[in-house]
C-alpha cells in the first residue's frame, strides 16, 4: 500500500519536472539568441534520447543484443519524407525522376504546412505512419531473425540496416525514394515557430517540438517498462529459460519488444529528419547504431534516464564542448601552438572517453537505476546486474 | 568469354583476401565467442600504416614491417580492450570491440585528415599480367595461391603443434583448459597476433587492387569477411576460406550486373539465410544449449 502511494507520487513528481523542463527549453528558446549551439544541442539531443531510449528498451529490458537501429531510424526518415513533402515542391525535390510517384501530402491534406491544423495534423499522422511502416518492416523482418541469439541476433540486425540503405538507395524506387538524392522540403522543427503576417518569427517553437514529442514518447516506453509486459521483458533478459517455464511467450514478447523499439526508432528517424531538414540514406550508416549503442551503454544499459542524460552529454559534447580541439589554436600571443589541435581530433578524444568508461566505468552514469531511484531510500537488495545473464 | 574470366579472376582472388580477414574473425571468435568488430579497422590501418612507411622506405622493406606492426596492433589491442573484460558479460567485450573501432577509425580520420590516401604500388604484385586474354594485375594470380598456402601452413599449427592444441583446448572449454595448466592469456594473445598478421597481408593484397584508403575502408570488408567466417562455419578455418571465396566471387558477379547496388544486400541477405536455415554454417559443429 505504502510502496503504491510511493509510486503514484513519484509519478507526479515526474510529471512535474519534464513540465518544468518544457517549459525551460520554451522559456530559453525566446530569450537567448536562436543561433546558439545550445539549441542544436537540445533539438538533437532530444532526437537522441528517444532513440537510445528505444534502443534500451530492446537492448538493456529485454536482453535482445540488435544493432539495426539506424536501418529502423532510415524507413522511419524516408515514410516521413516522403509523406509530407508539399505537393508543389515535389517536382523540385524528384526533378532528376520528373515528379513524385506519390501525388499527394499529409499537410497538404488538411489545410497545407502553413495553416496550424494542416502542419500539426500531418507532421503527427506522418510520424505516427513513419513509426508503424518501421514496426512493420521490423515485424517482417524479425520472423526471421528474432530465432537468433545474442550475437548472431546484432550481425543479423546490422545487416538489415545495410540491406535497407541499399534498397532505399536503388535507382528503380526513384520516383518514390528520390534514389541516392536527399528528400527535402519537409517541414522541420522550424516550421513550428509561430510567425505573424509579414513572416517575421513571433515565438519559436523549434525547440520545444522535439522535446515535447520525445518526452511523450519516453513516457510511454517508460510506462511499457512497468507495465506486466515490461517486467516480461526483465525476465527475459535475466533467464530466458527461466521465464519460458514461468509461461511467457519468449517468441511473442521479443517480437512485441522489437516492433515496439523500431516503431519509436521509426518516429526517431523521422525527427531526425526533422532535425537535420533533409532525409538521405548515406547518413544513417552503421556507425549511427554503434553512436546509440554509446550512449546506452554511458547512460548506464537498462535505465531510461541514464539513457536521456547520456544522450544530451553526447551530443553536447561532440557538437559543442570538444569543438575547440577541433580549432588550431595559438596561446601567448600566438607565440605558441597547442599540439595536435586539429580537423579530427575532438573525436579522438572523444572515441578515448568513451573507451575509458567503457573499459572501467563499466555500469555507465545510472547502472540500471532511474533518476527518481536516487531520491528514495535505499534498498538493501541489491539487484542483480542487466544483462548478466543473456549478454 | 573474356569477361567471364576477368570477373572470376578478380571474384577468386577477392575472396582470398575476403579470407585472410575471415581466418582472423574465426579464430578470435573460436576462442573468446567475441564479434571482433575492431577487426576490419585493423586491416585498414594497416593499409594506412603502408602508406606512411613507403613514403620513407622502399614498399619491399616496408612490408614486413607493416605486417609485424600490425600484428602488434592486435596484441595490444586485446591487451588494453578486452583482457580486463575477460570476466565481463559478453555483451560488454562487444561494446568495447565496437569502441575501439570507433577509435581506429576517429584517429585514422585524424591522421589522414579525412583525405583517401593512395596506395604505395607494390613491385611485383602491381605489375600487369595477362590471364588467357584477360588483363589483370599479379596479384590476383598470385592471392589465391598464397591464401592455401597460408590456410595448410595455419592448419599444421593447429593440428600438430602444441601451441595449436593449446588453442583448441581453450576454444573447447575456457575454464577447464586454464584448470589444466594452459596459460590462456598468452594462447589468446598469439591467437589476435595471427589474425592480426593475416589482416594485414590481406590488406597488402586488397590495397593493390583498390589504391585508395579512407578510415571508412575498413568496415566494409571486415563485415564481409565476418559473414564470409559465419557462412563457413564460425570456428572452422577451411569453412571461413570456402565461405570467403563463395562470398568474394558472387560478390563481383553481382556487382559486375545491373543489380550492383545490392552486392551488399546480398551478402547480408546470404548471412541472415544462412543464420536461419543452419546456424552453425557450412562446417561448424553443432552446440547444444545447457540449461
Amino acid at each position: 500500500m505504502l510502496q503504491k502511494q510511493n509510486n503514484k507520487r513519484g509519478a507526479w513528481i515526474a510529471l512535474l519536472c519534464v513540465a518544468a523542463l518544457l517549459i525551460l527549453v520554451m522559456v530559453l528558446e525566446n530569450t537567448i539568441k536562436p543561433t546558439h549551439m545550445l539549441f542544436t544541442v537540445l533539438k538533437k539531443g532530444a532526437v537522441y534520447a528517444l532513440v537510445a531510449c528505444s534502443m534500451n528498451l530492446l537492448n538493456g529490458f529485454t536482453g535482445l543484443f540488435s544493432l539495426g537501429q539506424a536501418g529502423f531510424m532510415l524507413v522511419g526518415a524516408y515514410t516521413y519524407a516522403i509523406l509530407t513533402i508539399p505537393v508543389a515542391d515535389r517536382d523540385a525535390v524528384y526533378y532528376l525522376y520528373n515528379g513524385s510517384a506519390l501525388k499527394f501530402s499529409l499537410p497538404d491534406l488538411f489545410g497545407g504546412a502553413n495553416s496550424p491544423v494542416g502542419l500539426i495534423l500531418g507532421v503527427l499522422i506522418a510520424l505516427v505512419l513513419a513509426g508503424c511502416m518501421s514496426a512493420l518492416i521490423a515485424w517482417l523482418i524479425g520472423l526471421p531473425v528474432l530465432r537468433l541469439k545474442s550475437d548472431y541476433l546484432a550481425i543479423a540486425t546490422l545487416g538489415f540496416g545495410e540491406i535497407v540503405r541499399s534498397v532505399l538507395q536503388w535507382d528503380k524506387l526513384g520516383p518514390v525514394t528520390n534514389g541516392a538524392n536527399a528528400l527535402k522540403n519537409f517541414p522541420t522543427f522550424s516550421s513550428f515557430n509561430i510567425k505573424n503576417a509579414s513572416g517575421e518569427v513571433i515565438f519559436r517553437l523549434s525547440a520545444f517540438v522535439p522535446f515535447l514529442l520525445a518526452a511523450v514518447c519516453i513516457g510511454i516506453i517508460v510506462l511499457l517498462i512497468n507495465s506486466s509486459y515490461g517486467r516480461a521483458f526483465k525476465a527475459i533478459r535475466e533467464d530466458e529459460v527461466a521465464a519460458e517455464a514461468m509461461g511467457i511467450n519468449l517468441a511473442q514478447h521479443k517480437r512485441l519488444s522489437f516492433c515496439i523499439s523500431s516503431f519509436f526508432a521509426g518516429v526517431g528517424g523521422g525527427m531526425f529528419a526533422m532535425f537535420a531538414n533533409q532525409a538521405q540514406a548515406k547518413t544513417f550508416t552503421t556507425a549511427m547504431t554503434y553512436e546509440f549503442l554509446l550512449i546506452v551503454v554511458i547512460g548506464g544499459i537498462g535505465s531510461i534516464s541514464g539513457s536521456c542524460i547520456a544522450s544530451f552529454l553526447y551530443v553536447a559534447a561532440s557538437e559543442w564542448w570538444l569543438r575547440f580541439l577541433d580549432s588550431e589554436t595559438y596561446l601567448f600571443n600566438g607565440t605558441f601552438k597547442v599540439p595536435f589541435l586539429r580537423t579530427g581530433f575532438r573525436m579522438v578524444v572523444f572515441s578515448i572517453i568513451i573507451m575509458i568508461v567503457v573499459l572501467f566505468f563499466r555500469r555507465g552514469i545510472m547502472g540500471d537505476k532511474e533518476l527518481f531511484d536516487l531520491f528514495r531510500p535505499r534498498k538493501p537488495k541489491q539487484m542483480a546486474k542487466a544483462g548478466d545473464h543473456n549478454g | 568469354m573474356q569477361y567471364a574470366i576477368s570477373i572470376l579472376l578478380s571474384g577468386v582472388s577477392l575472396g582470398g583476401q575476403y579470407a585472410l580477414i575471415a581466418i582472423g574473425y574465426t579464430m578470435v571468435y573460436g576462442i573468446l565467442r567475441l564479434i571482433n568488430f575492431a577487426h576490419g579497422d585493423v586491416f585498414m590501418v594497416a593499409g594506412l600504416m603502408m602508406v606512411y612507411l613507403s613514403a620513407s622506405i622502399s614498399p619491399l622493406a616496408a612490408l614486413p614491417l607493416v605486417v609485424i606492426l600490425t600484428a602488434l596492433l592486435g596484441f595490444v589491442i586485446e591487451r588494453a580492450a578486452y583482457k580486463p573484460l575477460r570476466s565481463a558479460p559478453r555483451m560488454s567485450v562487444m561494446i568495447s570491440a565496437i569502441g575501439v573501432s570507433y577509435l581506429l577509425q576517429n584517429l585514422a580520420t585524424y591522421v589522414t585528415g579525412g583525405l583517401p590516401q593512395m596506395y604505395p604500388d607494390l613491385p611485383f604484385l602491381s605489375k600487369s599480367v595477362n590471364i588467357l586474354g584477360a588483363p589483370t594485375k599479379w596479384v590476383t594470380v598470385v592471392t589465391p595461391f598464397l591464401v592455401v598456402i597460408l590456410v595448410i601452413a595455419l592448419t599444421q599449427l593447429i593440428h600438430h603443434t602444441k601451441i595449436g592444441m593449446a588453442m583448441r583446448a581453450v576454444a573447447k572449454d575456457f575454464e577447464t583448459s586454464q584448470l589444466m595448466g594452459i596459460k590462456i592469456n598468452s594462447v589468446i594473445s598469439i591467437t589476435f597476433i595471427i589474425g592480426s598478421l593475416l589482416a594485414g597481408l590481406g590488406s597488402a593484397l586488397y590495397f593493390t587492387n583498390y589504391q585508395s584508403i579512407v578510415p571508412l575502408s575498413g568496415a566494409l570488408p571486415g563485415l564481409r569477411a565476418f559473414v564470409a567466417a559465419v557462412f563457413g562455419g564460425i570456428g572452422s578455418i577451411p569453412g571461413a576460406v570456402v565461405g570467403a571465396f563463395l562470398i568474394g566471387i558472387s560478390e563481383t558477379i553481382i556487382k559486375g550486373s545491373s543489380w550492383s547496388v545490392f552486392s551488399d544486400a546480398f551478402t547480408f541477405a546470404l548471412l541472415i539465410v544462412i543464420l536461419v536455415v543452419k546456424p552453425t554454417g557450412l562446417f561448424g559443429e553443432k552446440v547444444t544449449d545447457k540449461v
